[in-house]
C-alpha cells in the first residue's frame, strides 16, 4: 500500500511534467505538421536561465523570468528561422529543428560548462511536507504538483473558453480560412511557438531542480516527450494528457516493484537464479515508455486520441 | 439595381496573372466592381474562377494590379486583405466542425470591440435552421447549412464586398433556392457580392453584370439581359 500511494503520488507529478513539455511540442506539432526535436532543448534552456537567473536573485524571479525568456527566444525562432524554413516543406523543417537542437546544446555547454550544475530547490521549499507510512515527503514535489496543475487549467481554459483560444484551435487546423477572416495567422503561429517554447521552459525551471540540471538533460527527456505525443495522438492535447499521465505512472510504479521476472513468470519455470529471472521489473523502467510506444504504433498509428496517422 | 458609374471601382482588377508551380492559370484577368454591385463570375470548370477569387484574397500568390477602394492589395498578405473590408466564402466552407454554430459565427467577428452590422443574434434570427443548432458541433450540419454558416460566418466580419466561390456545390435544388435567397438578401444589406456560380438559373437572377471566364482570362462582360442574347458566348464558353 505504502510503495502504490508513493508511487501514484511520484507518477501524477512526473506525468504533469511530462504534459507540460509535451502540450507545447502537440500544439506546435498541429502548426507546422512536423515534431520540433529542438522542444526539449527549450526545456534544458528553461533550467540553466533559471538557475543564473535564481543566483541572482531568487527562483521566485526566476520562476516567472525563464519561461518568458525561452518564450522570447523560441518568437524569434519561430518568426527567423521556422517561417522562411517553412516555405522549403517538411523536411528542411525537421532538419531545422534537428540543428537547432545541437546548438542550443553546443549554447549551453559554452556558457554553463559540461557538468552539472548546482541548481538546488529553494529554501523555502526545501523541507518535508507530510510524513506518509512513516516516510517524509518533499514540500518541493507538491510546488511542482500545484504549479502543474495551475499550467493545466490555465491552458485548458485559454483553448477552450476563450475567442482567442477559439481562433488558436481554428487556425491550427484551417490556417487560410482563419487568415481569410480577419485574423493574423502568422502572429498566432507566433506565439503559439512561443507559448509552447515557455511551457517546455517551465518544466524546465521546475524540474531542473528536481531531476538534474546538465547538458544531457534534454536528450533524455527529448525521447520521452515525443513517446507522449506519439502515444497520445498527433496534435491531440487530450491524449497528450493520458499519454503523459499514463507513461508516468507506468515508469515511476515500475520503478518501485522489485519483483524480478523469475517472481512473475516463475510459474512458467523461469528460474530466480537464470540471467532472465534475475532482471527486475525496476531495472524494465526507463524501456516501458518504448515499449508503449511501439505497441501504440502497431495497434492504432493514431495513437489514442489522435485524428492522423503518423 | 441602380449605380452610380462615376464612382470610384470598389474592386478594380487588371491585368491579373496567377501560376500554381509552373503552370499559369490567369493569363491577366481584368475586371471592376462597383460599389452595391452583384457581378457573376461564370466559365466552365478549370478556367480559373476560384483561382481569381484566391488570387484577389491572397491565398494564391498574385502578379498584376488588385486595387479595393482605389489602394493596392496584390501580395499583401489574406488577414490584411480581410480586415481592409474584403469578405471570402471558399468553394471547400471550411467550417470548424469541432466548435458550435455559434463559436464559429464569433470568429468571423474581427474585432469584438467594433462590432459590425450584423449580430450572432440578428443571423440566428435570420436562419432558424442554424438557430436550430445554434449550440451543435458545425460538423453535423447538412451542406446546405454548412454553406449558409460560412456565408453567415464572413458577414460577423461586416464585409464591403463578399466573394463567393460555388455556393450551391453539391446542394439540393430545394437547398440551392434558398442560398439565392441568401445572396439576394446580402445584396439588399449594401454588401457588393462577387459571386462564382456554374449555376445559370442563380447567376443570372442575382447578378447586376456578368463576367464569363475563358482559358485564365475574362471573355465576356455585359448585363444579365445582354448577356440573355448572346446564345454564341453561352455555346462557345459555357456549354459541356
Amino acid at each position: 500500500m505504502e510503495t502504490l500511494v508513493f508511487a501514484l503520488l511520484n507518477g501524477v507529478i512526473y506525468g504533469l511534467l511530462l504534459f507540460m513539455l509535451s502540450s507545447g511540442l502537440t500544439l506546435i506539432f498541429s502548426m507546422m505538421g512536423v515534431l520540433n526535436f529542438a522542444h526539449a532543448s527549450f526545456y534544458m534552456l528553461g533550467a540553466y536561465l533559471a538557475f543564473t537567473i535564481m543566483e541572482g536573485t531568487s527562483f521566485w524571479i526566476a520562476l516567472f523570468l525563464a519561461p518568458v525568456l525561452v518564450g522570447l527566444v523560441g518568437m524569434v525562432v519561430e518568426r527567423y528561422g521556422l517561417r522562411r524554413v517553412h516555405a522549403q516543406g517538411h523536411v528542411a523543417e525537421l532538419l531545422f529543428t534537428f540543428g537547432l537542437a545541437y546548438l542550443i546544446d553546443e549554447v549551453v555547454k559554452i556558457f554553463w560548462g559540461r557538468t552539472a550544475v548546482n541548481y538546488r530547490v529553494p529554501e523555502l521549499l526545501d523541507f518535508p511536507l507530510f510524513t506518509l507510512y512513516g516516510a517524509q515527503y518533499p514540500a518541493y514535489r507538491i510546488f511542482i504538483l500545484f504549479v502543474a496543475a495551475f499550467m493545466l487549467v490555465a491552458l485548458w481554459y485559454l483553448l477552450k473558453k476563450t475567442r482567442a483560444g477559439l481562433i488558436i484551435q481554428a487556425a491550427l487546423t484551417h490556417p487560410h480560412m482563419v487568415g481569410s477572416l480577419g485574423h493574423n495567422v502568422p502572429l498566432i503561429f507566433m506565439s503559439v511557438f512561443g507559448v509552447g517554447c515557455a511551457l517546455a521552459g517551465l518544466a524546465g525551471v521546475i524540474g531542473g531542480n528536481y531531476f538534474v540540471t546538465d547538458p544531457a538533460m534534454a536528450v533524455q527527456m527529448g525521447p520521452i516527450v515525443f513517446v507522449v505525443v506519439v502515444v497520445g495522438g498527433l496534435g491531440s492535447l487530450e491524449g497528450a494528457f493520458v499519454a503523459a499521465m499514463l507513461i508516468g505512472l507506468l515508469q515511476t510504479s515500475a520503478i518501485s516493484i522489485n519483483a524480478s521476472l523469475a517472481d512473475i513468470f516463475g510459474f512458467l519455470g523461469l528460474g530466480p537464479h537464470t540471467e532472465v529471472g534475475e532482471i527486475t521489473i525496476a531495472s524494465m523502467a526507463p524501456m516501458l515508455p518504448f515499449l508503449l510506444l511501439v505497441l501504440i504504433l502497431m495497434i492504432r498509428p493514431r495513437g489514442l486520441m489522435g485524428e492522423r496517422e503518423v | 439595381m441602380s449605380l452610380d458609374t462615376t464612382q470610384e471601382p470598389m474592386l478594380q482588377v487588371s491585368g491579373l496573372h496567377a501560376y500554381y508551380g509552373k503552370s499559369h492559370v490567369l493569363h491577366g484577368v481584368d475586371m471592376q466592381i462597383m460599389p452595391g454591385e452583384v457581378i457573376a463570375l461564370l466559365g466552365r470548370n478549370g478556367v480559373g474562377r476560384s483561382t481569381t477569387a484566391k488570387a484577389i484574397m491572397g491565398e494564391v500568390a498574385p502578379q498584376g494590379s488588385i486595387r479595393f477602394r482605389g489602394q493596392e492589395i496584390a501580395g499583401l498578405p489574406n488577414h490584411k486583405i480581410a480586415r481592409m473590408g474584403l469578405g471570402y466564402v471558399p468553394e471547400s466552407r471550411d467550417i470548424f466542425p469541432t466548435m458550435t454554430v455559434r463559436q464559429n459565427l464569433m470568429l468571423g467577428i474581427k474585432n469584438m470591440r467594433k462590432p459590425g452590422r450584423w449580430s450572432i443574434e440578428q443571423m440566428l434570427e435570420m436562419f432558424p435552421n442554424l438557430a436550430r443548432r445554434a449550440d451543435n458541433a458545425a460538423g453535423v450540419l447538412s451542406g446546405g447549412e454548412k454553406q449558409m454558416l460560412t456565408m453567415c460566418r464572413t458577414l460577423m466580419g461586416d464585409p464591403e464586398l463578399i466573394i463567393i466561390d460555388e455556393p450551391t456545390e453539391g446542394l439540393a435544388p430545394l437547398i440551392v433556392t434558398q442560398v439565392g435567397e441568401m445572396i439576394a438578401e446580402i445584396a439588399r444589406a449594401g454588401v457588393s457580392i462577387l459571386l462564382v456560380e456554374q449555376k445559370l438559373s442563380i447567376a443570372l437572377k442575382i447578378a447586376d453584370r456578368v463576367y464569363v471566364m475563358g482559358h485564365g482570362e475574362i471573355v465576356y462582360s455585359g448585363t444579365p439581359a445582354e448577356f440573355a442574347t448572346r446564345d454564341d458566348i453561352r455555346k462557345e464558353w459555357l456549354e459541356v
